[in-house]
């Protein structure tokens, strides 16, 4: 799960992390208030979405005044942000986060993740920040510096010490600083189950302070259950509706740009599927894994999702049936398929397949029976092209 | 001959009361399993499915000789139910459950290290089918009968991909020594690299197929051991050709997020290291044949 820049902010100043002083709005009234509130001089107007490169697509602005700010806010609240990873379709802003601004002398990049390779949580630290890490990577490969902790013990402070020696140019007083953050956000990713925090730039202020001007976090949704706090942070309106309806119903959706509409058991088996299509000669429009339990209301539910996008064609259902019967998705798929108006192509395998074939059979629907992968992807791609296999 | 397990390998289910676990503990008993109790805390003293419930694992292994379990544990549980079979010494333990915190694996990873590598219990999953040894033993929810008895060794992510690559071979008349399931999620008990050593070493198994997908430096990690390490000819193949980057596909490890992690680059290396690559997820059995062709 995602949350916004000043929820991160939030939670890494509990956790002892220095952040601007910021109010969160939702409206070009309330912007304005908060800019006299905070005080100052100058403010810095930022577009609240899930996604990064926002100061390249225009969603931060610096202004002057309040009314400036009101009119940045007025200009900003309820577009759609189209940054380098929103995708094409953007992300709508529909909160803000005024920031009383600091100048700063220098920026430095903070990140933690979870390494898979490492199985540990890797701290990377470079002074190229502002820039984003894939670049840093890519053309100052030696100026990112690495460390991971030990599970057992945690971060000890001498190892941010050494990043920030590693880092050079700090004082004594912005190394403690700065191992004060290091460590803050440290217990933050650990205590909350993040699964990625990013302070990219972490700046040394004109007064010297080291703090944190941008934050990104993200958290491992297996372990939401037990974070009820950052259930409130959920935000849908950042996320595609379909996919958000999905999990409402335990299915696992991500919508695609082709023609075919998928519904398949297992995460494997449907990337495979989508794959052989693709092989075949056509587009997935989806991913969906309807899991395990393929009971008639989930299947219901998948083909409700699927047929939402009016892109889609024709529909290949793939079931491997394990823990299911075949018999039963069968049911649940005939049930389901009533009054469909695109075509319909069905792979049926594993437990009690001749059962299952048969109830397809003698539904008297028109669904295109399949024998196999190849034969549910060649079939389901000439049914989109409006061809009979 | 198979890897990990067989139909003499002393089995217990954590868990074991539980609706799902009653449900597959009897399937695995039917599939020839030896069973020998499960562990339930409060339960203790209990009879279920005709065999004794404990209240500890450290209980079932000292009363049954335990070597092996399978876990179904819910979530929150899961990393202390993995811990508390590592410390009662079993030596393999298979987790089912998906939806486990990655943090808590790691965890369960580094507490691991306290046991010599000679001693230390491997683990299998968590988010997968489990194991099944053809004809012989089954440790998961795999439905057993799509698995001929035969000398390929199938070791996948995902589990119904791993149905498929059986399915096809067994069409074509090519049987399994040992199916393992490592899981859909970012940290795994045990890796591709793990079982492939094992089945280099099993004699029964004469060929591997190692079934990938998106996201992860597992798949390039195995293919580089193959290439300096391996005598038996490897068939590989990685799902998510069309999966867009930085997207969720289902597993919590199918996740395009750095360089390496595309399927084209996992199939692209595997290539490089000889293994056979599958075309297409349709042309898993046909590879496998290729490949066995070869001997």
């Amino acid at each position: 799960m995602d949350i916004h820049e000043y929820q991160a902010k939030e939670l890494l100043a509990q956790h002892g992390v220095p952040v601007p002083r910021g109010k969160v709005v939702y409206t070009p009234d309330e912007a304005a208030h908060a800019a006299t509130e905070l005080g100052g001089e100058l403010w810095a107007v930022k577009a609240q979405i899930h996604a990064g490169g926002r100061g390249k697509a225009g969603g931060v602005r610096l202004c002057k005044t309040p009314a400036d700010v009101k009119s940045a806010a007025d200009a900003l609240l309820g577009t759609t942000l189209v940054t380098h990873q929103t995708g094409p379709e953007g992300k709508i802003v529909q909160r803000l986060y005024i920031e009383a601004a600091e100048p700063f002398d220098r920026e430095i990049y903070l990140g933690f993740v979870l390494d898979r390779k490492a199985q540990r949580i890797q701290i990377m630290a470079s002074a190229q920040g502002g820039m984003e890490i894939e670049e840093i990577v890519k053309t100052h490969p030696d100026a990112v510096l690495q460390i991971e902790v030990e599970p057992a013990v945690g971060l000890q402070p001498f190892q941010a010490r050494q990043l920030a020696f590693g880092l050079g140019g700090l004082t004594l007083k912005q190394v403690q600083q700065f191992v004060s953050v290091a460590m803050g956000c440290y217990r933050a990713f650990r205590d909350l189950d993040a699964s990625m925090t990013e302070i990219n730039p972490l700046v040394v202020t004109h007064e010297g302070k080291v703090m944190a001007l941008d934050a990104k976090m993200s958290f491992d949704d297996n372990a939401l259950f037990r974070h009820s706090a950052l259930h409130e942070m959920h935000d849908p309106s950042q996320e595609d509706p379909r996919e958000a309806q999905a999990h409402l119903h335990g299915l696992n959706y991500v919508g695609l740009t082709g023609d075919i509409g998928c519904i398949i058991n297992g995460a494997g088996l449907a990337m495979a599927t989508m794959d052989m299509i693709k092989y075949a000669g056509g587009e997935p429009a989806n991913f969906l894994d309807v899991g395990g339990g393929a009971s008639p209301e989930r299947v219901a539910e998948a083909f409700r999702l699927v047929l939402s996008d009016k892109n889609v064609k024709a529909i290949l259902v793939n079931i491997f049936a394990g823990i299911n019967r075949c018999d039963w998705v069968a049911q649940g798929v005939i049930q389901a398929a009533r009054d469909l108006k695109v075509p319909l192509v069905v792979r049926l395998a594993g437990t009690n397949v001749e059962a299952g074939q048969k109830i397809i059979r003698e539904s008297g629907l028109p669904i295109i029976s399949a024998d196999s992968l190849a034969e549910a992807a060649q079939h389901a791609v000439a049914a989109a092209h409006g061809k009979t296999a | 001959m198979s890897i990990l397990i067989d139909e003499n390998t002393r089995v217990i289910v954590q868990g074991f009361t539980g609706d799902k676990a009653t449900f597959h503990a009897t399937e695995m008993i039917q599939y020839g399993t030896h069973v020998v109790g499960g562990v339930t805390p409060g339960k203790g003293g209990m009879k279920h499915l005709d065999r004794p419930v404990f209240d500890t694992v450290r209980q079932a292994v000292e009363l049954t000789g335990a070597e092996a379990s399978l876990a179904f544990v819910p979530p929150p549980f899961a990393a202390d139910a993995l811990m508390e079979a590592a410390e009662a010494g079993l030596k393999l333990v298979c987790i089912i459950t998906d939806g486990i915190p990655a943090q808590d694996m790691m965890r369960v990873k580094r507490y691991l290290l306290r046991y010599p590598q000679e001693t230390r219990t491997m683990i299998v999953g968590p988010n997968c089918a489990g194991i099944i040894s053809a004809g012989r033993a089954m440790l998961g929810i795999m439905p057993g009968h799509i698995y001929r008895r035969g000398n390929v060794g199938i070791v996948s992510r995902s589990g119904t991909l791993g149905y498929e690559a059986a399915a096809q071979m067994t069409a074509l008349g090519i049987g399994v020594s040992t199916s393992v399931g490592i899981g859909g999620d970012p940290i795994n008990g045990s890796s591709f690299l793990d079982h492939m050593a094992l089945f280099e070493q099993d004699p029964e198994t004469h060929a591997v197929v190692m079934i990938g997908e998106i996201g992860g430096p597992q798949e390039a990690e195995a293919s580089r051991w193959i290439k300096e390490n391996m005598t038996k000819p490897v068939v590989g193949y990685v799902a998510g050709l069309t999966a867009p980057k930085g997207r969720r596909m289902g597993h919590a490890g199918a996740i395009i997020s750095g360089e390496g992690d595309t399927a084209g680059e996992k199939s692209e290396i595997m290539k490089s290291y000889g293994l056979f690559v599958a075309p297409s997820a349709a042309e898993l059995g046909s590879t496998v044949a290729q490949a066995l062709a070869t001997l």
